[in-house]
């Protein structure tokens, strides 16, 4: 099937004439195409949420985890290919590691999402390796406050108030512009975030969905841990329950 | 070479490494928003003296410096080491390092290379956790303590900082602490001596001070310098 990069898409060693890497771009769109997920900071810390589907029946619900602890002040979440994501994620770990050893100190965020792009990138530079198709979304509290960065597996990296990627991430990108999410506590912003993952799903269907949903926050001990069972299931209900509401009032109005 | 030969050549003998050796006393103690750090500066090859006025006092970075003894060629070189992972620290992270974070970098050095005769202080200030000391003896130990001494003179005057040292000192209260601390160690270690320098080291920056030898602080039984009147000096 020929596309734009005709003929320049065939090695990530190839630019085209216009200076694109066709490799590295649709290595992009593994990302854009995979799970919605978003990560935003807030006034008291940072959040971490998946939305994944259903994909069997018979597959334990929250054994196909996407959101990583990567050190006990950093978390990620790789939206995309979930293996080509492991794999950042256990670069990320060992970064982690190895600096904490070597420095004495944590890693600040900045060092590990630059690392990470970096490492990223390597991988669009050489004709016997792929790019990744995965984005590393890292969400981490020290004594800079909270982050969120996004490093993309084109090798760019990005501190964020809040981001989304994967499938719908635009309608959920307008919806976080509009908030104030430095004034939003992480408990607050929970429902926002599930609110905004419940709304772009696909109407039709009986497909079931999982919001897989972790943070780190001063409520946490500044540690990245899942979202308590409980703190999440009020969560999405208070969003499915705002949602209906929101559906009655604009019914209510047309009617 | 045997860390129990570097240990014995630290007590002031004959020098077993062969080459220029700092037996020597040095210094540091933290207060409340910086530290003090404090050197003699002889350097000793056995028993001629081959420089009466070097500087052990080294700069690892703007806000962090080390305090250097044993072999001169060993700590000079493990320094050069520190000061480059450490140059490349802050291009990577764009700030100022921690204290902590360049004594990693020298107990990265010193623990994998157990043949140096090294013993060394690191001290600095950075604005998170203020004034910091970190002790690094022979071996490549590091811990953090609010004073540490190092060097041959040092061995004769643990008791005087034992006592003398407690919290809550000034700044000058300190630097005053350290230079009678030094005095009384060159007074009787025969490989310390000369001058003493001093490195102060705060939020806006180091300051340096060379004490010389008429103005280092008189030691009970101590000869006064040539050419004082011997009637004005009190015994």
């Amino acid at each position: 099937m020929s596309g734009a990069g005709s003929g320049y898409d065939l090695s990530v060693t190839t630019f085209s004439p216009e200076g694109r890497v066709f490799q590295v771009e649709y290595a992009g769109k593994a990302v854009d195409n995979g799970v919605p997920s978003v990560g935003v900071a807030c006034k008291d810390g940072a959040i971490l949420a998946v939305e994944k589907p259903e994909e069997t029946k018979m597959m334990l619900p929250g054994s196909n985890r996407r959101i990583f602890t990567v050190a006990k002040h950093v978390g990620m979440a790789v939206p995309g290919k979930l293996p080509d994501g492991r794999q950042i994620v256990s670069r990320a770990q060992q970064e982690c590691e190895n600096y904490k050893r070597f420095y004495g100190n944590t890693i600040p965020t900045k060092v590990l999402s630059d690392r990470l792009a970096n490492y990223c990138h390597a991988f669009s530079l050489y004709w016997h390796l792929r790019p990744l198709g995965s984005a590393a979304l890292t969400a981490s509290y020290d004594d800079n406050g909270p982050h969120i960065y996004l490093s993309e597996t084109n090798g760019v990296s990005y501190r964020y108030y809040g981001i989304a990627v994967g499938k719908g991430r635009q309608g959920i990108k307008t919806e976080l512009e509009r908030l104030k999410l430095g004034n939003m506590t992480c408990r607050e912003a929970l429902k926002t975030v599930c609110k905004c993952l419940i709304k772009q799903r696909d109407d039709q269907g009986s497909k079931k969905f999982e919001i897989e949903m972790a943070w780190i926050c001063d409520e946490s001990d500044r540690q990245f841990v899942r979202v308590p069972e409980d703190v999440a299931k009020e969560a999405e209900d208070a969003a499915k329950r705002e949602i209906e509401q929101e559906d009655e009032d604009s019914s209510d109005m047309e009617s | 070479r045997r860390a129990s030969s570097a240990v014995s050549s630290m007590q002031g003998g004959p020098d077993a490494s062969g080459g220029p050796h700092t037996g020597t006393t040095i210094v540091a103690v933290a207060y409340d928003g910086g530290v003090v750090l404090g050197a003699d500066s002889r350097v000793s090859t056995g028993a001629y003296v081959s420089n009466r006025a070097s500087n052990k006092i080294t700069n690892l970075c703007d806000n962090v410096f080390l305090c250097r003894s044993g072999s001169a060629a060993h700590t000079e070189a493990i320094s050069d080491y520190v000061r480059f992972y450490t140059s490349q620290h802050v291009s990577e992270t764009q700030q100022q390092p921690s204290v902590k974070s360049v004594a990693s970098i020298l107990y990265q050095m010193s623990y994998s290379n157990k043949g140096l005769m090294a013993a060394m202080i690191v001290a600095g200030y950075d604005p998170a956790s203020g004034g910091k000391v970190f002790g690094s003896p022979i071996g490549g130990t590091l811990v953090e303590m609010p004073w540490a001494i190092e060097g041959s003179g040092s061995t004769y005057i643990w008791s005087y900082f034992d006592d003398e040292y407690k919290e809550g000192l000034s700044r000058e209260e300190t630097e005053e602490l350290v230079l009678r601390g030094i005095a009384h160690a060159m007074a009787r270690d025969g490989s310390s001596g000369g001058l003493i320098r001093l490195v102060t080291v705060d939020k806006d920056g180091a300051t340096k001070r060379t004490v010389q030898g008429k103005d280092v602080p008189l030691i009970l039984g101590d000869m006064p310098e040539p050419g004082t009147n011997a009637a004005t000096v009190v015994w």
